[in-house]
């Protein structure tokens, strides 16, 4: 959590228990508060404070984001539109809409894990409620043509929904946007914060029970003081987001351009230059994704894997399956703000140590 | 799926990686290739799901061709061509 998130908690817990929904002292207060942190957010993803909700997580967010503007439009069809490499929120949104009998259309990528945005527009039909694309991809960081895509779906009629949640705190968010979705933790934020942000004039129709909170959007007494501690490290991150965009983007650059010449046998993978500033990922051949996971953990390094035998499901990442390539021996590295080039010199000298580690083990040297 | 009469035929040779996780099909298949003459079709047999993306991706990282992959009774068998 960002310190400002830590402090602002701590100071919400007494100023914003109450229930903002009731009328004395302590209510109107914890109302204010959370206005306050909806108007900090609003004008941070670029939005009026009235088509702003928080929710209980980015994926609680992205799951009422794609139904609800689905449900808006049922009147137009029931066909969705997403891009083969969304977060597992919005793919699990998208079955959740097959079971309920919609229709899906799922797009390609092509091996950074792009969309091409003719593509993408040409799987809209006249049917469709609903596009759904991502700012920039969660596992491989390949920003996606979000501008592109949204004048196309925009032309027929078609609002697209943003899963933002890479890029909110780290880099500016493209324009063009009906529905926008964001996770607080990602930018330094307690868990349990989602932001959906709903465009006026989108239509919207919440897939839950009604309830009068959040514009009948989200059920429920709001988690004010997450949600005041979640915008406080929201304006503390997007002050000077892009000096540390631009620092960690050269530190992605040196792991991108360093590891392959310092171990053998690996492809970096995602776009190399439409991409995000903090994320880098790459495959190491012959090698066992947990093991080497296990193995940086042990080094000091907290880095996740796409590999299937790291997963609970025994799949590759439908990431990595969808742009093709090496799904074994995978490793994603998320750059925290504040790392430094010693950091990352550190993790450069332990990594092929440990990869060599594996293979030697695994009696793969000679292959 | 592929008939055998319009497929890309018969592998000479055919590894047995039922049952193995990922890497463990790829290293399977790097051994054999490694022990047969250029020109030879190596199958590989596996039910690892991660089979379908690693033996297409080896081959692109070892300059092997990738000939496709068929249904099997049990698993897939993905067939490569050793051409170096």
């Amino acid at each position: 959590m960002h310190p400002v998130a830590r402090e602002t908690l701590r100071a919400a817990l007494d100023a914003g228990w109450a229930d903002p929904a009731r009328l004395y002292r302590d209510g109107r207060r914890a109302r204010m508060l959370l206005d306050g942190a909806r108007e900090s957010v609003a004008a941070v993803v670029g939005a009026a404070p009235d088509e702003i909700v928080f929710t209980s997580s980015g994926t609680q967010a992205a799951h009422l984001g794609v139904l609800g503007a689905l449900a808006g439009r049922r009147r137009t069809g029931a066909h969705l539109v997403v891009s083969a490499v969304e977060h597992s929120s919005v793919l699990q949104a998208a079955r959740a809409h097959e079971r309920g009998g919609g229709t899906v259309g799922r797009v390609p990528v092509d091996r950074f894990g792009r969309v091409e945005p003719e593509a993408y527009a040409a799987a809209v039909r006249d049917d469709t409620a609903l596009a759904c694309l991502q700012s920039a991809n969660h596992e491989v960081g390949t920003v996606q043509p979000v501008e592109e895509a949204a004048e196309l779906t925009a032309a027929r009629g078609v609002p697209l929904l943003v899963d933002a949640a890479q890029t909110v705190g780290r880099a500016p968010l493209p324009s063009g946007w009906s529905v926008l979705t964001a996770s607080a933790h990602k930018w330094g934020g307690p868990a349990g914060v989602g932001v959906l942000a709903v465009r006026t004039g989108t239509r919207y129709r919440s897939p839950l029970p009604e309830d009068e909170r959040e514009r009948g959007r989200v059920p429920g007494f709001e988690n004010v003081p997450a949600v005041v501690a979640a915008a406080a490290s929201l304006e503390a991150v997007a002050d000077g987001m892009a000096a540390e965009a631009s620092r960690l983007s050269a530190l992605v650059d040196r792991v991108r351009t360093r590891v392959p010449d310092l171990v053998p046998d690996v492809e970096v993978v995602g776009d190399p230059v439409r991409r995000l500033p903090h994320l880098v990922t790459f495959s190491c051949l012959y090698v066992d994704g947990e093991a080497l996971v296990t193995d940086l953990d042990k080094a000091g390094f907290a880095v996740s894997s796409g590999s299937s035998c790291t997963a609970s499901t025994l799949t590759p990442s439908h990431v990595l399956e969808a742009m093709g390539v090496l799904s074994h021996g995978n490793v994603r590295v998320s750059l925290p703000r504040g790392t430094t080039p010693q950091d990352v010199d550190a993790f450069l000298a332990a990594l092929p140590g440990v990869v060599a580690g594996l293979r030697r083990t695994a009696g793969v040297e000679d292959l | 799926m592929t008939s055998p009469a319009t497929g890309p035929g018969e592998p000479d040779v055919t590894v047995d990686a039922l049952g193995q996780r990922c890497p463990l099909p790829v290293i399977a298949l790097a051994r054999r290739v490694a022990a047969v003459p250029t020109g030879t079709l190596v199958g590989v047999l596996a039910d690892d799901e991660a089979a379908r993306l690693d033996v297409p991706a080896w081959c692109g990282m070892r300059g092997q061709e990738y000939v496709g992959e068929v249904d099997a009774p049990c698993g897939r068998l993905y067939l490569v061509r050793r051409t170096t």
